[in-house]
Parts: structure tokens; C-alpha cells; sequence
């Protein structure tokens, strides 16, 4: 399968995924360390892409959506941004929101 | 090191005309770890620029990386942004 069909059927059958530089678990880097945390503190199942594990992804998601670094976050298969924008959502209490919200439509499905 | 700098500064301010643009360096702060080996940077951006007004955040986050270009994939390893228009600041 073509890598950009790859990442479009990723971003669209998991309401909510980190593309992320390790796990959140053993994370290999700080921006993605705290978008990942920021997630969990949603109290929400999430997917993750270790991009490190992927090299074809790491070399083709910034062309994807236009965004030349990692993390990013998909809610919705909507690219919602990288760490700055997902900490000040989160900060916000929007982000919580916005997982819990897709998460419950794709249980509703 | 502040050839990047200068190099940054010099892109956001064609770009955007900002009243106001701090870059901070934070290379330092990443040194050896995994993401660092490439020689990018990292760096810290706050821009206060009219150009932002009436955009969501992910289009101002675009604009400035538009506004680097190829930086993004060479002296940049990453970039931290606070994009705010000047009411956003003074509020």
C-alpha cells in the first residue's frame, strides 16, 4: 500500500493518534514525550505511530498534512497540531474534550 | 550558533513584520539525545505579528513554518512556537 494511503487509513479508523518519536511509554523525545502525556491525562485509549519504528511514515507525514515536525496529533483524521498547540489545548481544557468527544462518537458508530 | 539565529529572525521578519520576536536557542538543553544527532536546532519563537489576527492556531503554526522553508529540515530540529497577535498579548 502506498505510505500516504497508510497513514490516511491510520488517521481515519483511530479517533485519536499520536505520530510520535518512541512510545509514550519510552518516548525518544521531549516534544513528543509531553504531547503523549498531555493525551493520557485525557483519561482516553489512544493509538500511537512510533515514527522511529517507521522510517517510510517519518519520511512521508510531513507531506501528508503540510507539518514538518513531530509530534502530531490526529483527532477525527483532522490534524489538530504538533506538541505547543496540543499542551495549550490541553492547558485550555479543550483537549479533553475534543478525545473524549471522538472517542465517544467512534463507540456510537 | 547565532548565525541561526540572525537567519531565523531575519525569515519571520520578511514574513510577518512582528511588533514584537524573540528567539531563544535551546540547543543546549537537547544535546545528545536521540532527535539531536541531525545538527538541528532547537529553538523557542514568540512572534507578535498583525498577520495572525482571525487564524486558528494550527494556520499560524503553518505560516511560520512556510516562512522558514527549507530551514525547517535542515537547521531546525524543532521549533516551539507562540504566534499571538498584539491585543492576544496585551490581554
Amino acid at each position: 500500500m502506498d505510505v500516504l494511503e497508510r497513514i490516511k487509513q491510520q488517521v481515519e479508523s483511530n479517533p485519536v493518534v499520536i505520530y510520535m518519536k518512541g512510545t509514550p511509554q519510552l518516548p525518544q523525545c521531549g516534544f513528543s514525550s509531553r504531547a503523549a502525556q498531555a493525551l493520557q491525562a485525557c483519561e482516553q485509549e489512544f493509538a500511537y505511530v512510533n515514527v522511529l519504528a517507521d522510517p517510510e511514515i517519518f519520511e512521508n507525514l510531513p507531506r501528508y498534512a503540510d507539518w514538518p515536525t513531530f509530534p502530531q496529533i490526529y483527532i477525527n483524521g483532522e490534524l489538530i497540531g504538533g506538541c505547543d498547540i496540543t499542551l495549550e489545548l490541553f492547558q485550555q481544557g479543550e483537549l479533553k474534550k475534543m478525545v473524549t468527544e471522538a472517542m465517544e462518537n467512534a463507540k456510537a458508530t | 550558533m547565532s548565525e541561526r539565529i540572525d537567519m531565523i529572525r531575519k525569515k519571520l521578519t520578511e514574513a510577518f513584520s512582528p511588533e514584537q520576536l524573540d528567539i531563544i536557542d535551546e540547543s543546549h538543553l537537547h544535546a545528545g539525545h536521540p532527535g539531536a544527532r541531525s545538527g538541528g536546532g532547537h529553538f523557542v519563537a514568540t512572534i507578535v505579528s498583525t498577520a495572525f489576527a482571525g487564524k486558528n492556531m494550527l494556520v499560524r503554526h503553518r505560516m511560520v513554518y512556510d516562512a522558514l522553508g527549507d530551514a525547517m529540515n535542515t537547521d531546525i530540529h524543532a521549533l516551539s512556537i507562540k504566534a499571538l497577535t498584539p491585543d492576544e498579548l496585551n490581554n
